[in-house]
């Protein structure tokens, strides 16, 4: 016997594989997914309350999942838009899967659901790993949290289809400095749109429905030069 | 970290692999991980070893050959290494890469299987040392 094989498999292929069949199912029952990647405090769970809320008042169908390590009120925040959200828990985990999301979907996503966002864990390295199925990767950073965000996690600013500044209210105090920030961006994925958004100020509102419907009605989204081998 | 979970996904792959080969132990796993994989692969060691401990794996060893990104640009027929944080504006007409053709590897390249167990040795006559 050879004992020396050569394999060449993909180590993800299996979350490949079971996020393609998410998408294709999902889309064809006319739900969009959007998967939101963001450290923890970046006031991902602010911002996706105030779409959710808009959302619903424009009377788009919307759901919401969050992903938690463990118990967090996220869900009871989400909850207040008056949207169907669910909780669900990784149990140290740090990141979902397409299988995962799959399972959870099956038997809660409403059946009329238009885009249905997905709030991954907090953290901005291991959920870029993984496709859920999405058509919009949305990638959150607060002012607060640095210009040197997209340097220092270039696989999940790369692979983005969006970036979204969060808390531009304090961008002078905190001292952000938006140019640099949108060159960092630009430097590992050329070409990504970048919004500034602040849910005290308002701006920005809507941004994220407004995109995800664009990608729900087949607008062609970015294509990160990262995703293209 | 993930790191666990890719841990597993190749404990996974390879035990299928070992079974439809027929082997039954795994001497040695080559993976190839891009820069721009996000996979930290001293922590991959760490949990590679103890996802194998007590399967058709334990013992193996975990060969990782680090992938530098490269990034090419078809207007100007470039190609060029990114670096890291990886730059992907090309360096000759400073418009956006077309492609990174290296550097998100995540891919089991080769297994080497033991060498299956001995059939009982025949006794080996003693000799004397001296
Ligand atoms: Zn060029």
């Amino acid at each position: 016997m050879c004992r020396t094989v050569d394999l060449k498999q993909a180590v993800l292929a299996k979350n490949s594989m079971a996020a393609r069949i998410l998408r294709t199912e999902l889309t064809a029952r006319g739900t969009t997914v959007v998967n939101l990647l963001s450290s923890p405090g970046s006031g991902k769970t602010a911002l996706l309350e105030r779409e959710l809320r808009l959302a619903r008042e424009r009377g788009t169908s919307v759901a919401a999942l969050t992903a938690d390590l463990a118990t967090e009120n996220d869900a009871v925040r989400l909850a207040r838009s008056g949207v169907p959200v669910k909780q669900v828990l990784t149990d140290g985990l740090c990141h979902l899967e397409a299988d995962m999301l799959a399972g959870h979907l099956h038997d809660w996503l409403p059946e009329e659901t238009r885009l249905l966002f997905v709030e991954n864990v907090g953290n901005l390295v291991c959920p870029a790993s993984y496709d859920l199925g999405e058509s919009l990767r949305v990638v959150l950073a607060s002012v607060t949290e640095g210009e040197d965000k997209p340097l220092k996690y270039p696989a999940a600013f790369g692979l983005a289809h969006l970036v979204i500044v969060t808390k531009s209210d304090l961008a002078a105090p905190a001292e952000f400095d938006e140019d640099a920030f949108r060159a960092h961006v630009e430097r590992v994925n050329p070409g990504v749109e970048v919004v500034l958004t602040s849910v005290r100020t308002g701006e920005g509102a809507g941004v994220l429905v407004d995109r995800a419907l664009r990608a729900a009605e087949g607008d062609a989204v970015h294509a990160p030069v990262m995703a293209r081998a | 970290m993930h790191e666990m979970s890719v841990a597993l996904s190749v404990a996974d792959q390879v035990e299928q692999a070992a079974r439809a080969h027929g082997a039954t132990g795994v001497e040695r796993v080559r993976l190839d991980i891009g820069e721009l994989a996000g996979v930290v692969p001293d922590s991959l060691h760490f949990c590679f070893e103890l996802v194998c401990a007590g399967t058709l794996l334990d013992g193996a060893e975990l060969l990782v050959r680090a992938v530098p990104g490269r990034a090419s640009c078809t207007p100007c027929g470039r190609e060029w290494a990114t670096g890291m944080p990886p730059d992907l504006t090309c360096p000759g007409c400073r418009s956006a890469a077309t492609a990174l053709p290296a550097g998100r590897e995540l891919t089991i390249t080769e297994v080497r299987w033991a060498r299956p167990p001995a059939p009982a040795p025949a006794p080996i006559p003693h000799r004397e040392e001296n």
